[in-house]
C-alpha cells in the first residue's frame, strides 16, 4: 500500500488538485483534507498547496494560519510529520512560525510567472532526498508576493545549519534575500518553497518533470521509516 | 441618474390618477420618447421609478442588442449544421460536444468602457463576468484568454491604461485559479481614447449536466448566492456602457465601475459546481450587466412563469439603498438560483460549507408577472418578457463611409521598399521590435499559465491548448484574433480574416476547428458609416463560418467605442475552438531539432494593404487587405491536422502579421536555434519576407518525413516549398543578410519592458526558452 499524503484545501486554494496529481504520479495516495477539520486522519505527510487562501486578505497566509486544520498540522509537525508548503503554503508555514522569515511583495511589484531554474542546495530534507546536492532543476514560479525576507541573523543561521533548500539560479525573479527560494526547519521535515514542483511533473504540461523528485523524496522517506 | 427619491413610488401610486402623469426622467436614463411611450403602453400606466430604471437598463444597447439584433440573426440562421452544437446562441454561452461524454462552453465578452475609466477593476470584472457566464452553463471554468487593444504604445495614457488592465486581468484570473492560455495585445491610435478589453473563458462539463436559466416550477425558491449587494456599478449598463467618451476623455456621466473580489468568485464557483453536481439546482443565472433586474427578468421570461421577489430580503452592503439601486446594482460575484423547496436545506448547507451567503429572496409563480415588493409595498409589476426579450429592435441606416474609396485606392505599392540585404535586415529588426510584433512576455509573465495542471501550450503559441482527459489525451485548442486595420479597409473581409486567422492558429497546433465565438467592437450604431461596417462584418463572419464549418456559438457586441466623434477601427474579434483526440500530438511553434527541414505552405502574393510592414515602417494604412481564400484555409488545416496526427511535424507556426520573417524569428527564438533560409527564387525577397498573404504556415519536419509530407501536400494540390533548414545560432537568409539570435532576441524582448518598466531579471540571451516562457 502506498503512502497517504494529505493535501489541504483552504477556501481559495488553487493548486490543490495539482498537488494531488503530483503525489499520485510519484506513486503515493493523495488524501483531500479540509480547512475546517482539525483531524488529519491517518495521513503520513501533508502538503499545503498554492493559491490565495481566504483571498490572501490581511496578509498572505495570515488567516489560513488560524484555521482548524493548521492547529493539527502545527502539532503534528512538532511530532515530526513531514509538511511541504508550496507558494501560498510556504506563506502559511511562515505565518505559523513553522519556518522563519516572511514572504513579501515581489521587488518588481508584478506577479511573475516563468519557468525558473533552481539549485537544490540541500538533499538532507525528507522532501529533497531524491536529488543530488547542487542539482539544477527547472520548475514554474508564479507569485506576486514571493520575495523571501528575514533578518541577517536568521539568514546566517539558515546557511550555517544547511537549511536553505532551494536557491534561484540564472537571475533572481523577485528580489528574495540571498536568492532563497525554499527553506527547511531544523529537522528537515518541514519545507517551504515559492516555486511549484507540482507543475513540473510531466513533460506535456510543465517545463519538464524535474519537480517530481520532491514527491518521490517524501514517499521514499516514508517507506524507509515504515 | 437621480437616486434620491424622497417617497417610495409604488404601483398603486403610479396607477392613481393624481400622480399618474408627473414628468419622469426617461431621457436622462437613456430612453427615447417613443421607447418611454411603449413602456407606458405595456404597463397601461406610467412606470414606477423602479420600473423605469429597470426598463432603462434592460432596453439599453448593452442588454437589448437593439441595434445589432437584426444582423446577429444570420449567425444562427446560416450556421453550418455540423452536429456539434448542444446549445446554440441565446443562452449565456453556446455549448459544443467534444466527445467522450464531455461538453465545452466558451465565449468572449467586452469590458471596454469600464477599463478606460478604471483599468484595473474594469479588466478584472471583465474576467469575472465572462467566468460567471461559463459557470452558469454548468461548466467548470478551465482557462481564460484576453484580447487587448490600446492607443499608441508610447502615448502617455497607454502607460496608465495598459499596466492597470494587465494587472487586472492577471489579478482576477490568477486568484481564481484559471490559467491564461493566450490572447492578443495590439496598439493603434484609433484606440487611444477607447481601449478594447475582451476576455474569453472556456469551461468543461459532463455533456448531460448542462444547466439552464429558466425559472420553472411554481413555488420553487429564488435564491441569491454570493456577495452582498452594494452601490457599485449602478446604472453601468445604461449610462456607462452606452455612453461615448467626450473629447477630453471623460465619460459624459460618471457612475462607478464595479469592484471585483476574485476570492468570493472562487468560492461561489466551487459552491455552484457542488450544487450542480448534486442536482440541487433547477435554474441558474449569473448577475452581470443590469444585476438583479436582468437575472430575474431573464429567468422568469425563459421559464414562461412569473416571479415574486421581496426585495428587502436581499443582503445589502448599505442599509440605505433604495429599491431601484438594489435592482440595478452591478455588484460582482452573485448568482441567482432556482431550487425546489425540498432542496433548499441542502442548498443552504452546501453554501454554508463554502462560506457563501445564500438567501431566499422570492419564489416562482404562475402569474406571468414579475412582482417585486419593498417592505410589503408593490414597487414593480411587469411582464418579464417585455424587459428581457421584447425590447426595441432597430434596423438602423447604413452608409458606406465616404472616405473608403480613397483609402482603398491609396495602395502601399507606392511606398518605398527595401531592396538591398542591409535594408531588408534593418526592416526586419524594426518590425520585430515594433509594439505590435514584439514579445508579449512583459504582459504574459503576469498571468498564471500553469494552474490546474492541464496547460499543454500557452503564449506565445499559436493557440492555447488544454488537456481535458488525463486518460485519453482528449483536449482542446483556442485562439482569438482580430485586425482593426484590415476591417477598416474592408469590414467584410476583415471579419473573415479574423476568423481565418483564429481558425488557422487552431489548426497550426494540430487541432480540428469546430466552433467559433465573437466579440464585435464598433463605434456608434447611430452613425450610418459604423452601422455599414457592422452589417458588412457580420455578413462576412456569418458567411465565413458557414464556409469553414465552424458555427458561431455566442458572443457579444460592444458599440459606442469612439473618442468624440471618431469611431475606433471596426474590430471584430473572433475566437475559434478546436479539438484534439490526443493533445500529445500538438505542434509547438519552436524549432527544436538541428537539421530539420523548414517548409512553407501556401501561396505568397505581394499583399501589403493594412500590413504591419506598411504601418510600422511608413505609418501607412491603405489599399485592400490580403485576399481571403477560405477553401485554401480549409485545405491548409487538413494538411496541418493530418501531419500532426501522423507524427510528421515537429513544429508549426502560422503566418500572419509581419509575414514569413516574423514567423521565422518567433520559431527560432522560441526554440533557441537558428535557421538557414533560401527564399523561393520566383519571389521578390521583400515580398517573400513581409507580405501578409493568408492560408500560409511554416512547418519543420524531420528529413525522414519530408517526402511523405510533401507528397501529402501534392496529393491535395497544396503549395509546399522547401525554404531552409534548422541550424546554428543565426537567422541566415541566403544572399540577403544574417542576424545572430542574441541580437534578434534583444530587439524582440526589449520593447515592452522599455515602455512599461523593467523586469527584475531577464533570461540571459541564448538560453533556450521553453515553449511557454517567451
Amino acid at each position: 500500500m502506498s503512502a497517504r499524503v494529505g493535501v489541504v484545501t483552504f477556501p481559495g486554494s488553487l493548486d490543490d488538485r495539482d498537488a494531488q496529481r503530483a503525489i499520485r504520479l510519484a506513486g503515493g495516495t493523495p488524501v483531500a483534507l479540509w480547512h475546517g477539520d482539525a483531524d488529519l486522519g491517518d495521513v503520513q505527510a501533508v502538503v499545503l498547496p498554492g493559491g490565495f487562501s481566504y483571498g490572501d486578505y490581511l496578509r498572505c497566509g495570515a488567516i489560513a494560519r488560524f484555521s482548524p486544520v493548521m492547529g493539527a498540522v502545527i502539532d503534528a509537525a512538532a511530532g515530526g510529520l513531514p509538511v511541504l508548503g508550496i507558494c501560498n503554503g510556504f506563506q502559511v508555514l511562515c505565518e505559523s512560525h513553522l519556518l522563519p522569515g516572511a514572504l513579501v511583495r515581489n521587488a518588481g511589484l508584478h506577479f511573475v510567472c516563468r519557468d525558473q531554474e533552481l539549485v537544490v542546495e540541500s538533499s538532507r530534507t525528507v522532501w529533497t532526498s531524491a536529488y543530488d546536492e547542487g542539482a539544477r532543476i527547472v520548475v514554474p514560479l508564479k507569485s506576486g508576493e514571493g520575495r523571501y525576507v528575514a533578518d541577517a541573523r536568521t539568514l546566517d543561521a539558515l546557511k550555517a545549519e544547511g537549511r536553505v533548500v532551494f536557491r534561484y539560479a540564472e537571475g533572481n525573479p523577485n528580489g528574495s534575500l540571498r536568492d532563497i527560494a525554499g527553506i527547511a526547519n531544523e529537522a528537515g521535515t518541514v519545507v517551504g518553497l515559492m516555486p511549484h514542483p507540482e507543475h513540473a511533473v510531466e513533460d506535456l504540461t510543465g517545463p519538464g518533470d524535474e519537480g517530481l523528485g520532491v514527491f518521490v523524496s517524501v514517499l521514499s522517506s516514508l517507506l524507509a521509516v515504515a | 441618474m437621480t437616486l434620491d427619491t424622497v417617497t417610495l413610488d409604488t404601483v398603486t401610486l403610479a396607477a392613481g390618477a393624481s400622480a399618474a402623469d408627473s414628468a419622469q426622467p426617461y431621457a436622462e436614463l437613456g430612453l427615447r420618447a417613443d421607447e418611454y411611450a411603449r413602456i407606458r403602453e405595456i404597463l397601461g400606466r406610467r412606470p414606477t421609478a423602479t420600473e423605469l430604471a429597470m426598463y432603462a437598463v434592460m432596453w439599453s444597447e448593452h442588454c437589448s442588442y437593439k441595434s445589432s439584433k437584426v444582423h446577429l440573426r444570420q449567425f444562427a440562421a446560416t450556421a453550418p449544421d455540423t452536429g456539434v452544437l448542444l446549445v446554440g446562441m441565446g443562452e449565456n454561452a453556446g455549448v459544443v460536444d467534444v466527445g467522450e461524454g464531455l461538453a465545452v462552453t466558451f465565449k468572449v465578452e467586452s469590458h471596454n468602457h469600464p477599463s478606460y475609466v478604471e483599468p484595473y477593476q474594469g479588466a478584472a470584472t471583465g474576467v469575472g463576468g465572462i467566468v460567471r457566464d461559463i459557470l452558469t452553463m454548468g461548466a467548470r471554468p478551465v482557462a481564460v484568454m484576453d484580447s487587448l487593444r490600446f492607443g499608441p504604445a508610447d502615448a502617455p495614457d497607454t502607460a496608465r491604461v495598459l499596466p492597470g488592465v494587465v494587472a487586472g486581468v492577471g489579478g482576477y484570473g490568477n486568484c481564481l485559479g484559471l490559467p491564461n492560455i493566450g490572447g492578443e495585445v495590439a496598439f493603434d491610435p484609433s484606440y487611444a481614447g477607447n481601449p478594447l478589453v475582451n476576455a474569453l473563458c472556456v469551461g468543461v462539463m459532463p455533456a448531460n449536466r448542462i444547466q439552464r436559466s429558466a425559472a420553472t416550477g411554481v413555488g420553487n425558491a429564488v435564491v441569491l448566492l454570493g456577495a452582498k449587494t452594494g452601490r457599485d456599478g449602478i446604472g453601468g449598463v445604461s449610462v456607462l456602457a452606452s455612453a461615448t467618451f467626450d473629447a477630453a476623455g471623460q465619460p459624459a456621466k460618471r457612475p462607478s465601475v464595479q469592484v471585483g473580489d476574485p476570492f468570493t468568485e472562487k468560492i461561489v464557483t466551487e459552491c455552484c459546481l457542488e450544487l450542480f453536481g448534486r442536482g440541487l439546482v433547477v435554474g441558474i443565472q449569473d448577475l452581470g450587466g443590469a444585476g438583479l433586474t436582468c437575472a430575474s427578468t431573464e429567468t422568469a421570461a425563459a421559464g414562461r412563469s412569473g416571479m415574486r421577489v421581496a426585495l428587502e430580503t436581499v443582503p445589502l452592503r448599505e442599509a440605505s439603498m433604495e429599491p431601484l439601486e438594489v435592482l440595478t446594482s452591478e455588484s460582482q460575484e452573485r448568482m441567482l438560483a432556482v431550487v425546489t423547496p425540498a432542496a433548499l436545506p441542502d442548498v443552504r448547507a452546501v453554501s454554508r460549507r463554502w462560506g457563501v451567503l445564500a438567501t431566499k429572496i422570492g419564489e416562482v409563480t404562475d402569474t406571468g408577472r414579475l412582482e417585486i415588493t419593498w417592505h410589503g409595498e408593490l414597487v414593480v409589476d411587469v411582464p418579464p418578457a417585455s424587459l428581457a426579450d421584447d425590447g426595441p429592435v432597430y434596423s438602423r441606416p447604413t452608409a458606406r463611409p465616404a472616405d473608403l474609396n480613397a483609402l482603398q485606392a491609396d495602395d502601399p505599392a507606392n511606398l518605398a521598399r527595401p531592396t538591398t540585404g542591409a535594408e531588408l535586415r534593418a526592416n526586419l529588426l524594426r518590425l520585430v521590435s515594433s509594439p505590435n510584433l514584439c514579445s508579449r512576455r512583459w504582459v504574459t509573465e503576469q498571468y498564471d499559465r500553469y494552474v490546474q495542471g492541464n496547460t499543454v501550450l500557452a503564449m506565445p503559441a499559436d493557440a492555447g491548448v488544454l488537456r481535458l482527459s488525463e486518460e485519453t489525451g482528449l483536449g482542446i485548442a483556442l485562439a482569438t484574433d482580430g485586425n482593426g486595420r484590415y476591417a477598416r479597409l474592408d469590414p467584410y473581409a476583415g471579419a473573415q480574416l479574423a476568423l481565418a486567422e483564429a481558425y488557422r492558429n487552431v489548426a497550426t497546433t494540430g487541432a480540428r476547428p469546430i466552433a467559433a465565438t465573437n466579440c464585435l467592437n464598433f463605434g456608434s450604431p447611430e452613425d450610418p458609416d459604423v452601422m455599414w461596417q457592422f452589417a458588412e462584418a457580420t455578413r462576412g463572419l456569418a458567411e465565413g463560418c458557414r464556409a469553414l464549418g465552424t458555427p458561431i456559438t455566442g458572443g457579444n457586441v460592444s458599440f459606442y467605442n469612439s473618442t468624440g466623434v471618431t469611431a475606433i477601427n471596426p474590430t471584430p474579434v473572433v475566437g475559434v475552438l478546436g479539438v484534439f483526440d490526443d493533445v500529445a500530438r500538438r505542434n509547438p511553434l519552436d524549432f527544436g531539432l538541428v537539421g530539420e527541414v523548414i517548409l512553407l505552405l501556401g501561396e505568397t502574393r505581394p499583399e501589403f494593404g493594412g500590413s504591419e510592414w506598411a504601418w510600422a515602417l511608413h505609418g501607412h494604412l491603405g489599399g485592400c487587405p490580403p485576399a481571403v481564400d477560405l477553401d485554401a484555409e480549409r485545405m491548409l488545416a487538413e494538411v496541418l491536422v493530418a501531419g500532426s496526427r501522423d507524427g510528421m511535424i515537429s513544429a508549426a507556426h502560422d503566418l500572419s502579421d509581419g509575414g514569413l520573417a516574423q514567423a521565422l524569428v518567433e520559431s527560432c527564438l522560441a526554440g533557441g536555434i537558428g535557421a538557414r533560409i533560401v527564399l523561393p527564387a520566383d519571389l521578390d525577397p521583400f515580398v517573400a519576407l513581409f507580405a501578409e498573404s493568408t492560408a500560409r504556415a511554416i512547418v519543420s519536419v524531420p528529413r525522414s518525413e519530408e517526402l511523405r509530407f510533401t507528397e501529402m501536400c501534392a496529393a491535395r494540390d497544396y503549395s509546399c516549398a522547401r525554404i531552409g533548414v534548422v541550424v546554428g545560432d543565426t537567422l541566415d537568409v541566403q544572399d540577403a543578410f544574417d542576424i545572430r539570435l542574441d541580437e534578434l532576441r534583444a530587439a524582440f524582448e526589449g520593447t515592452l519592458p522599455r515602455l512599461f518598466g523593467g523586469v527584475v531579471s531577464s533570461t540571459p540571451a541564448g538560453t533556450p526558452d521553453s515553449r511557454a516562457s517567451a
